[in-house]
């Protein structure tokens, strides 16, 4: 079972990043489960939502306290929240940033965890470039499914065009569509 | 149809296939998309002549309802925690009048402290007012239920909440089948009243009933549940036939044979459990679960022939009664008196603490091995309480109790992460 | 006015018969096809107020609809004297629930017949004062703001006298309760509280708000005809005196009641969408002593006489007369 854990800010599209997720899931033929921390979390507050994907029907509704994938949104949370708890040792992390993983202050973390692989790339760019709004979910879902393959391009796209119906659906296509190469051609991480 | 859905947007989805004809609503979290939803349906004109009112309280949400019911429409709302009990009154006389309402119930903990998040408090605090209770454990089951809660409703002539976890179910993005309007068709005939405000036929509903008779009318309103023990499991199948799985009934059970050791829970923590029990009989404990579906009525006899040869049960229960422990737990062992059963109360969940499959584990291995003490809190942090009790033997201006927790745990302001 | 004025006081008694008039011009109750929403038989006491204008205000809506109609109650006396099972004394649908809900039980009423298509049926809401102005006043005012086709009619007889006579935001000033005693330096109910509910129902801007009293039933069945003759929310708040709560004699209900009028303590008027459109004037104003005498209720302000008392409710009095051009030869203020 892939299990995600997604940290952001309210008002940056963190559910509706689990959401795609699950979808795209959903979409290719897997069982997904997504869901927000719980709360009255106001615009801009540190927000989490989570989602699980697996092949066989999901039961537990704990959230997710030892993820296998951390979407970072917002990099200002890195030394606000302890975004890291219960990583995996041989976690993924998808980092919303224009810098890379050793600027961002965390060589110490990453000499500890060397098995765990981080992808920093500017997804909330990419969404100003073409929705002209730099909200980052989709980029990092799309980034996702580039780096892991857990998800396929065309359930990605799905499920963005499912979620923003019409024009908006197209634009995040195009978004989904550049991060997804992005990742895959610039073999960002550490 | 399968979709991947969320909770509230399902259980939607679900109402306006059982074409309600009166729908009053209050917004209160978390089960606001249920009905934001459901207005627009209304409002796009894609459930028929249905009428949606914002209304300006829970008890004014009811209140319509009771008088929508009355005039012999199908009425539904959707309410939680401190709006159940603004509107308890009009519950409890929605009952008492036996008016077919179906209510959807985010299950939601009651303040103060004010907390949004989900146990079982809310709808515990109704239990005793006559209304059914069913309680889901997924979202399909939540869907599954709606449908089936406005034959049953109709058919008794009795109110019933549908419980859901609050955003555990009502926030959750999921797979679930939605059914097709012919399918629901099949299922639930139109709503034909046992009672009925017409001009033709006058009579008066409400009226005053004194000693003389009012043990009686008690009495039936008793009888309806039981009846609803015969038609719960009915019904299921009926819905079972219709739509092909299986869905409610009065409970269900998960590796029950032969278990000396069984996990009884409502709502959603059943998920939880079942990891739980696969994993301790991967072990070797002989360890089974029961999900109890219907709550109200509750279902003593089905619950002790399940349970008969058990050595303990153990309840994990998301409400507490104040003063006493349990109260799901309380009527279990009601329901198994005479036998050497064990019951256990477990308090857990309140006000939205996560259950882990862990501490479930580690709950169900302390039972066995050592006992618990009755009532049981899970995960409770007795050194935060301890300061506390400490503060308030000291000094008699203690201060807000909650407030003082919090900053113990440091999660107050001052110290934040 | 569309219709002939019963001048009750022309035929030298206090009575409310009007065999005098041509019979297209009596009231429902003195034709022979009469409607009886309430029959006889009910429990009410000798002299209720309430039982008069709840009979006389339904049995109007029973005329206009063709008896098609539903009623809504709300816990109190009416509800209580009329319903003990198995003796209902109503001829017509009815409906209790509880005692704060009536407007919106009568809301889900209109809800559940626009959604059926039988919107010749019409729905009437009815309480007392205190179902009205107080425990039931949130679900009342969300009613109005909605504009449900719902008549509200209240039963004011300004305090809560099924459960033995405390005050409500509707009992007046100086008035003796079993909460409001007559002792201490201000005995009685305090000046200058409560809530005048035939103005905050105009504040909502509902088609039609009315008061009436049972000292003028030809003038209550007019304006029950009248609202029922309009869709959306209409109000309508019927004084309704109370032997038992007033400390008045049971023979002198409709004298009491017409004194309240004739003082000017409880103008007659009408309002449309928010604005007054019409008002009964007064022939000649009494001094509000006269009404306040004849009720035990005020009996403090009497012996020793209270003379800042009486001054302040007779000012009460003439406030309402300015206010609604009680008398022809006032000017109108701005209301």
């Amino acid at each position: 079972m892939i299990e995600i854990r997604i940290h952001g800010r309210g008002g940056q599209g963190v559910v509706t990043a689990a959401e795609l997720l699950a979808a795209a899931a959903f979409h290719d033929g897997k069982v997904a489960q997504a869901f927000p921390s719980f709360g009255s979390e106001r615009t801009g507050a540190p927000v989490t939502a989570f989602c699980r994907i697996d092949t066989k029907p999901i039961r537990s509704r704990e959230p997710v306290t030892h993820p296998n994938v951390l979407f970072i949104q917002d990099s200002t949370l890195l030394h606000q929240v302890n975004v890291f708890s219960g990583l995996s040792d041989q976690g993924i992390v998808m980092m919303n940033s224009t810098r890379k993983a050793e600027e961002l202050g965390l060589n110490d973390w990453i000499v500890q965890h060397p098995e765990v692989e981080i992808y920093s790339f500017p997804a909330s760019d990419l969404a100003e470039k073409h929705l002209g709004r730099s909200i980052a979910n989709v980029g990092m879902v799309a980034g996702f499914a580039s780096v892991t393959g857990a998800l396929t391009k065309e359930a990605v796209q799905y499920a963005i065009q499912e979620k923003f119906p019409g024009k908006l659906g197209a634009l995040n296509v195009q978004v989904a569509a550049e991060a997804f190469d992005y990742v895959s051609s610039h073999k960002i991480g550490v | 149809m399968k979709q991947q859905i969320e909770g509230s947007q399902a259980v939607a989805q679900a109402v306006a296939l059982c074409r309600p004809e009166v729908m009053a609503c209050y917004p209160i979290s978390p089960q606001t998309h249920i009905v934001e939803t459901l207005s627009r349906k209304v409002k796009a004109g894609e459930i028929g002549n249905c009428q949606f009112l914002n209304v300006e309280s829970e008890f004014g949400a009811l209140s319509v309802l009771i008088g929508a019911s009355a005039m012999g429409a199908r009425s539904y709302t959707a309410t939680t925690s401190q709006g159940l009990l603004f509107m308890a009154e009009a519950v409890y006389n929605a009952a008492g009048l036996g008016l077919p309402i179906v209510m959807t119930i985010a299950n939601r903990a009651i303040g103060a402290p004010i907390n949004i998040w989900n146990d079982h408090s809310d709808s515990m605090a109704m239990r005793d007012a006559g209304w059914l209770q069913l309680f889901a454990e997924d979202n399909q089951e939540a869907v599954d239920l709606h449908i089936q809660a406005f034959r049953l409703a109709e058919e008794l002539s009795c109110p019933v909440m549908v419980c859901m976890d609050g955003y555990i179910l009502t926030h959750a993005f999921e797979e679930v089948d939605l059914p097709t309007q012919e399918q629901v068709d099949d299922f639930l005939p139109p709503f034909e009243p046992v009672q009925v405000l017409d001009p033709q036929d006058p009579v008066s509903i409400g009226a005053m009933v004194g000693p003389e008779a009012f043990t009686e009318v008690r009495y039936l309103a008793h009888h309806k549940h039981l009846q609803a023990l015969e038609a719960i499991p009915r019904i299921s199948q009926a819905f079972q036939d219709i739509f092909q799985r299986s869905s409610g009934g009065l409970l269900k059970q998960y590796h029950t044979d032969e278990a000396e050791t069984l996990l009884l829970a409502l709502g959603s923590v059943n998920g939880t459990i079942k990891d739980a029990v696969d994993d301790l009989r991967t072990e070797g404990w002989p360890v089974g679960a029961i999900q109890l579906c219907s709550y109200r009525p509750f279902p003593s006899h089905a619950l002790r022939h399940v349970a008969h040869n058990a050595k303990r049960v153990i309840v994990i229960e998301k409400d507490l009664a104040v003063g006493n422990g349990g109260i799901v737990s309380g009527e279990v062992k009601l329901a198994l008196q005479g036998l050497p059963t064990i019951v256990d109360t477990v308090i857990a969940g309140l006000g939205g603490r996560a259950i882990s499959k862990a501490a479930v584990i580690d709950i169900v291995k302390a039972a066995c091995l050592e006992g618990l003490e009755e009532p049981h809190f899970l995960d409770l942090n007795w050194e935060a309480i301890n300061r506390e009790l400490t503060k308030q033997a000291e000094q008699r201006r203690s201060g807000p109790t909650p407030e003082n927790l919090l900053r113990e745990i440091g999660l107050s302001s001052g110290k934040a992460l | 006015m569309s219709y002939q004025r019963v001048k009750f006081y022309q035929t030298g008694t206090f009575t409310v018969g009007n065999r005098l008039l041509d019979e297209g011009d009596r009231t429902v109750q003195a034709r022979t096809d009469r409607s009886n929403s309430l029959n006889s038989g009910h429990r009410a006491c000798q002299g209720c107020g309430e039982a008069l204008g709840a009979r006389y205000a339904l049995d109007a809506v029973m005329r206009a609809t063709q008896n098609k109609m539903v009623a809504v109650n709300a816990t109190g006396c009416l509800e209580v004297f009329s319903s003990p099972y198995p003796e209902s004394a109503w001829q017509i649908p009815w409906l209790h629930s509880v005692f704060g809900n009536a407007p919106a039980v009568a809301s889900g009423v209109a809800a559940a017949l626009r959604a059926k298509g039988k919107t010749d049926i019409r729905v009437v809401a009815q309480g007392g004062d205190g179902a009205t102005v107080d425990i039931g006043f949130g679900c009342l005012s969300g009613m109005f703001e909605r504009n449900d086709d719902v008549l509200y009619l209240c039963y004011d007889n300004e305090a809560y006298m099924n459960t033995g006579v405390q005050r409500s935001g509707a009992t007046p000033a100086r008035a003796w309760t079993n909460t409001t005693q007559a002792v201490g330096t201000e005995p009685g109910n305090p000046m200058g509280i409560g809530k005048n509910l035939p103005r905050i129902a105009m504040a909502h801007g509902i088609p039609f708000v009315a008061t009436a009293s049972v000292a003028d039933l030809h003038d209550l069945e007019t304006k029950v005809t009248k609202a029922m003759s309009i869709r959306g929310a209409r109000y309508i708040h019927i004084h309704v005196p109370c032997p038992l709560g007033w400390k008045s004699d049971p023979a002198q209900t409709i004298k009491v009641a017409r004194l309240a009028v004739e003082s000017g303590l409880f103008p007659l008027f009408e309002a449309e969408g928010g604005v007054v459109s019409d008002r009964t004037p007064i022939r000649k104003q009494v001094p509000v002593e006269q009404y306040l005498a004849l009720q035990g209720r005020f009996k403090h302000l009497f012996n020793p006489r209270d003379e800042e008392a009486l001054a302040a409710i007779q000012a009460i009095a003439d406030r309402n007369i300015h206010l609604y051009a009680l008398l022809p030869t006032k000017p109108a203020m701005e209301t």
